[in-house]
C-alpha cells in the first residue's frame, strides 16, 4: 500500500514544481485541479476500513476540486480576459528552484520528526510541508488575483495531505466541512476578482494598496 | 424598599436623567427641566437610601450572578461608601439646577442634550463606583464614569480647539490610569481567586505592595496626585462650569475613594505605604497651590487648587496608613476622619467656587482674571458667596475647611510621640494653608474688588435665582459643617472602623480632638463679626459717604488699568517658587529713541505636561510611525508575515526542545 501511496505523492510533488514554473494561468488552474483530484484518491489508500461514507467523500472531493472549482475559476479567467501571469515578484525558474529547495528541506525536516511507526516509510509529511510551502511561494510572489486563489488552493491541498495522518481519528465530516468552506471561499473570491477587475481595470492585487488606510 | 434598592433606583434615575431630553426638541428647555427633576428625585432617594442604610436593619448589600462570565453584580453600602455617596447624590443635583440657567438648552441647541445625557451618566456611574463590591463591576462603572466625564467636559469641542486638546489629554491620562487598575484587579484576582472586593486576610507583602502601587498610580491619575495631574487643569478649565464643579468636587474623590477602598481591603501594610502617600500628598499640596497662584485663568486656578486639596486629603490618608502600620488607633482615626471630612468639605466649597466662577464667566465673557475687577458692587450675591467659599477653602474658622484640617493637624502633632519625621508634614500643611490664603486674596481682590477692567465687567449683574440658589445651599453646607463638625463625627468613626478593625476600644474623635470647642469658637466668632458690623453700621449711619477716585493723588486721569493685577500680586510668590513652576516671561523690547509698541506677557505652564509629557509624546509620534512600513497593504507581504511567524515559532519550539 505504501508504494502506491508514495507514487501518488511523488506525482503531487511534481505538480507542485510544475505549478511554480508555468506562466499560463489556465494551465496552472488545470494542473492544480488535477492535483486536487489525485489527492482525493489518497483516503482510499490510507484508510484501513473503507466504507460507503468514505467513498462518497472521495467522489465529492474529486467533483469539487477536480471539476467545480476549476470551472468557476476558468469562468472568472475568461471574464477577466487575461491569460498569463506576467512579471511575478520572483521569476518562474527561481520559483522552481525555491520550490525544490523547499521540498528538500521538508524531506530532511520530516526525517527529524518523531512520527508514529505506521507513517515512517511514507512521504505524507514531507509532501504536505512541501505543498504548503509551494502554496506560500505562489501567494507571496504572484500578483494576479486568480493566481493567488490558486495559491490558497495549493496551500489547502498541503493541509489535506497532512490530514491523512489523522484520518483514523478525524471524522470525514470534518474534511467535508473544510471542503465546503474552500468551495464557498473560492466561489466568493472569484466573484470579488471580477469586481476588482471592474473597479481597478486590472487583476493586479498591487492596486489594492490604495485601500490600506 | 430596602436601602440598597433605593440607592440602585437613585443610580438609575441619575444615570438615565438625560435620556427623555433626547426625544424632545433641542430648542425647548423641557428636556432639561425633566432631567433636573429626575436628578432631584434620584438625589433625594439616594440620600434617604444612604441614611436608612446607616440606621441599620435595612438590607445594605446585594449580590447576584450576571451575564458576564466573570464577577457578579455585587453592591454594598457601608459607612465608608456612605461618606462618598453623600456628595455624589448632592453636588450633581445642585449642578443640574445651576445648569438650567448656566447652560440652558435653548441657548445651546447643538450640545445641550449631549451634555444632559453625559452629565446624568457621570453622576450615576460615580455612585455605582462607590457601591460596587466586585472588581469587574467596579471597572465597568469606572470606565463609564471616565467616558461620561469626557463627553460632558468636551461639550464645546466643535467650537473650540482648546476643548478638544484638553479632552484628548484627559482621555489618554484616564486610560493610562485604567490600565494600571486593570493590572491591579488582575493581580487581585490571581491572588485572592475572585474579583470580589472582600478583605484579603493573607497576602504576601510583595504582592500587596505591588497592588498598592498600581492602585496609587491608577487612582492617583483620577484624583490628580502630582505628577499624574496633567489632565486636570485643562479639562476643568474648558468644561462647562457645573461639569467642572462635579468633576472637581466629586469625580476626583472617586480616585481618593479607590485608594481608601483598596487599602481597606489589603492586609496591614508596611510603614512605607503611609510615608509615600504622605510625601506625595505634601508635594501635591504645595506644588498645586503654588501653580494656582501663577494662573491667570480663574478656572485653571480653581483646578490647581483642587489638586492642592487632593494633596491635603492624601496627607490625611497617609497619616492613617502610617498609624495602621504602627498600630496607632488615634493616628488612624484622626488621619482618616480628617481626610474623609475634607472630601466632604472640598466637594462643598469647590463646587461653590466653580459655580461662582461660572457666574462670573457668564457675566464677563472671559476666564482671564486680569480682565475682570470691580464685580463686588455689580454682583453682590456672588461676591458674598465667593467670600464664603474662599474663607472655607483657606481653612479659616469658622467655616468647614478648618475643621477637617484641624483634625489632621492634631493627628500630625500626636505622631510626634513616635518620632518627628511625620510631624514635618504639619509644616507642609501650614505652608499650603498660608499659600491658599494668598491665592484667594489674589482672586477676590482681582475679580471682585477695585474697578472693572472691561466693558463687559462694567455691565455685569448677578445671575438668575436658579444659579444663585445652589450656591446658597453649598455656602450653608460650608457653614453648617464648619460650625457643627461633631454632627459628622459618628459617621466618620464608623467609616474608620470599616476601613480598619481597630483592636480594642475605639477612641472617639471627641476625646482626641474636642470638636465642641470649634462650635463654641465658631459661634462666638460669628457673633463678634456680627456685632462689629452692626456697630460699624450704627456709627456710620450719621456720616456722609463721599466718592472719590481710588488713585486720586496727582493723576489727572486714573484708569482701571492702573490697578494692581492678579499676576502682579502673585509675582513675588511665583518668583519664590520658580524652581517648581518655571514661569515664562516675555519682556517688552524697548529700543531706540522712540520705542515701538510692545507687550509684556507672563505664563506659568504646567511643567510636567509641557516639559515632560508633551515632548515624550512628540518623540513617540516621531519614531513609532516607522512601524507603519509593516503595513504595506499588499496581501502577498501579509502572507509572508504569516510564514515568517510560522518559521519563528518552529525555531522557538526547536530551541525550547
Amino acid at each position: 500500500m505504501t508504494h502506491q501511496l508514495n507514487a501518488l505523492l511523488m506525482v503531487v510533488l511534481a505538480i507542485n514544481l510544475f505549478a511554480l514554473g508555468t506562466s499560463r494561468i489556465l494551465a496552472l488552474i488545470r494542473i492544480v485541479a488535477f492535483q486536487g483530484a489525485v489527492l482525493a484518491i489518497l483516503p482510499l489508500l490510507v484508510h484501513q476500513h473503507l466504507n460507503a461514507a468514505a467513498a462518497v467523500v472521495v467522489l465529492l472531493t474529486i467533483a469539487l476540486k477536480g471539476f467545480a472549482i476549476p470551472a468557476i475559476m476558468i469562468r472568472a479567467l475568461r471574464d477577466a480576459q487575461i491569460k498569463r501571469e506576467i512579471e511575478p515578484l520572483v521569476g518562474f525558474l527561481p520559483s522552481i528552484i525555491l520550490g525544490a529547495l523547499g521540498t528538500a528541506f521538508s524531506l530532511l525536516f520530516a526525517g527529524q520528526l518523531p512520527l508514529a511507526a505506521q507513517h515512517s516509510g511514507s512521504l505524507l509529511v514531507p509532501t504536505s510541508i512541501a505543498t504548503v510551502l509551494t502554496g506560500f511561494i505562489l501567494l507571496t510572489t504572484r500578483y494576479k488575483a486568480l493566481t493567488q486563489v490558486v495559491g490558497y488552493l495549493v496551500l489547502e491541498n498541503g493541509i489535506f495531505v497532512f490530514g491523512m495522518l489523522l484520518i483514523e481519528s478525524m471524522p470525514l465530516v470534518v474534511e467535508m466541512g473544510v471542503l465546503l468552506d474552500l468551495f464557498v471561499g473560492i466561489f466568493v473570491i472569484c466573484i470579488i476578482t471580477n469586481h476588482i477587475n471592474r473597479a481597478f481595470s486590472s487583476m493586479d492585487t498591487r492596486r489594492l494598496v490604495t485601500l490600506k488606510e | 424598599m430596602s436601602s440598597v434598592w433605593m440607592v440602585l433606583t437613585a443610580i438609575c434615575l441619575l444615570g438615565l436623567s438625560g435620556a427623555p431630553g433626547c426625544l424632545l426638541s433641542c430648542r425647548s428647555s423641557a428636556g432639561q427641566r425633566v432631567a433636573t427633576l429626575l436628578m432631584a428625585i434620584g438625589g433625594v432617594l439616594g440620600v434617604v437610601g444612604v441614611g436608612t442604610s446607616l440606621g441599620g436593619g435595612s438590607e445594605t448589600s446585594l449580590s447576584v450572578p450576571w451575564f458576564l462570565p466573570w464577577g457578579r453584580f455585587a453592591v454594598g453600602i457601608d459607612a465608608l461608601a456612605a461618606v462618598f455617596l453623600v456628595p455624589v447624590f448632592i453636588v450633581p443635583v445642585l449642578g443640574s439646577i445651576y445648569g438650567l440657567g448656566y447652560w440652558s438648552q435653548p441657548e445651546h441647541p447643538d450640545n445641550g442634550r449631549r451634555l444632559g445625557v453625559s452629565y446624568g451618566l457621570l453622576a450615576g456611574s460615580m455612585a455605582l463606583v462607590v457601591i460596587a463590591r466586585d472588581g469587574a463591576l467596579f471597572l465597568i462603572a469606572w470606565e463609564v464614569m471616565a467616558l461620561a466625564a469626557y463627553f460632558a467636559a468636551t461639550a464645546e469641542e466643535h467650537e473650540n480647539a482648546d476643548v478638544r486638546r484638553a479632552g484628548w489629554v484627559y482621555l489618554i491620562a484616564t486610560h493610562i490610569g485604567t490600565l494600571c487598575l486593570l493590572a491591579m484587579f488582575a493581580l487581585w484576582r490571581s491572588e485572592t481567586g475572585s474579583f470580589a472586593l472582600a478583605p484579603a486576610l493573607v497576602m504576601s507583602s510583595e504582592v500587596a505592595g505591588t497592588i498598592f502601587v498600581l492602585g496609587l498610580i491608577g487612582f492617583g491619575c483620577k484624583a490628580g496626585l502630582m505628577p499624574l495631574h496633567v489632565w486636570l487643569p485643562g479639562a476643568h478649565a474648558n468644561a462647562p462650569s457645573h461639569v467642572s464643579a462635579v468633576m472637581s468636587g466629586v469625580m476626583l474623590k472617586m480616585g481618593i475613594y479607590g485608594i481608601v477602598r483598596i487599602t481597606a481591603l489589603l492586609p496591614v501594610g508596611p510603614t512605607w505605604w503611609g510615608g509615600v502617600l504622605l510625601a506625595v500628598g505634601a508635594v501635591t499640596g504645595v506644588a498645586g497651590i503654588a501653580y494656582a497662584i501663577g494662573q491667570h485663568d480663574i478656572k485653571r486656578l480653581l483646578a490647581y487648587s483642587s489638586i492642592e486639596n487632593v494633596g491635603i486629603i492624601a496627607m490625611g490618608l497617609g497619616l492613617a496608613l502610617l498609624g495602621r502600620a504602627q498600630g496607632r488607633g488615634d493616628l488612624v482615626l484622626l488621619g482618616l476622619a480628617g481626610a474623609l471630612l475634607h472630601v466632604w468639605n472640598h466637594s462643598l466649597f469647590k463646587s461653590l467656587l466653580f459655580f461662582n466662577a461660572g457666574a462670573i464667566i457668564h457675566a464677563t465673557h472671559t476666564r482671564e482674571m486680569d480682565r475682570m475687577g470691580g464685580l463686588a458692587k455689580r454682583m453682590p450675591w456672588c461676591a458674598a458667596l465667593f467670600a464664603v467659599g474662599a474663607v472655607a477653602i483657606c481653612a479659616l474658622p469658622p467655616l468647614n475647611g478648618f475643621a477637617s484640617e484641624w483634625l489632621m493637624y492634631v493627628g500630625l502633632f500626636r505622631s510626634l510621640s513616635s518620632g518627628g519625621e511625620v510631624a514635618m508634614a504639619a509644616v507642609a500643611l501650614a505652608t499650603i494653608g498660608a499659600l491658599a490664603v494668598a491665592c484667594f486674596v489674589q482672586v477676590l481682590g482681582t475679580v471682585y474688588l477695585g474697578e472693572p477692567r472691561s466693558d463687559a465687567g462694567d455691565h455685569a449683574y448677578d445671575p438668575q435665582a436658579s444659579m444663585i440658589g445652589p450656591m446658597v445651599v453649598l455656602a450653608c453646607g460650608c457653614a453648617a459643617v464648619g460650625v457643627f463638625p461633631m454632627m459628622a463625627a459618628p459617621l466618620l468613626e464608623r467609616a474608620t472602623q470599616d476601613w480598619m478593625d481597630l483592636s480594642g476600644p475605639v477612641p472617639a474623635i471627641e476625646a482626641l480632638a474636642p470638636l465642641r470647642w470649634i462650635t463654641v469658637m465658631g459661634l462666638s466668632f460669628v457673633g463678634l463679626i456680627g456685632a462689629a458690623v452692626l456697630a460699624w453700621k450704627m456709627l456710620s449711619r450719621s456720616r456722609t459717604i463721599g466718592t472719590t477716585g481710588t488713585w486720586d493723588c496727582g493723576y489727572a486721569q486714573p484708569t482701571a488699568r492702573m490697578q494692581y493685577t492678579g499676576s502682579s500680586f502673585g509675582d513675588t510668590l511665583v518668583g519664590l517658587f520658580a524652581f517648581i513652576l518655571w514661569p515664562k516671561k516675555y519682556w517688552p523690547e524697548v529700543r531706540g529713541v522712540l520705542a515701538r509698541r510692545s507687550r509684556f506677557r507672563s505664563v506659568v505652564p504646567d511643567a510636567i505636561l509641557d516639559r515632560l509629557v508633551v515632548p515624550a509624546f512628540d518623540l513617540v509620534g516621531k519614531y513609532l510611525p516607522r512601524l507603519r512600513m509593516l503595513q504595506q497593504g499588499q496581501t502577498q507581504v501579509y502572507v509572508l508575515y504569516v510564514l515568517a511567524i510560522v518559521i519563528v515559532l518552529y525555531m522557538w519550539g526547536a530551541i525550547g526542545a
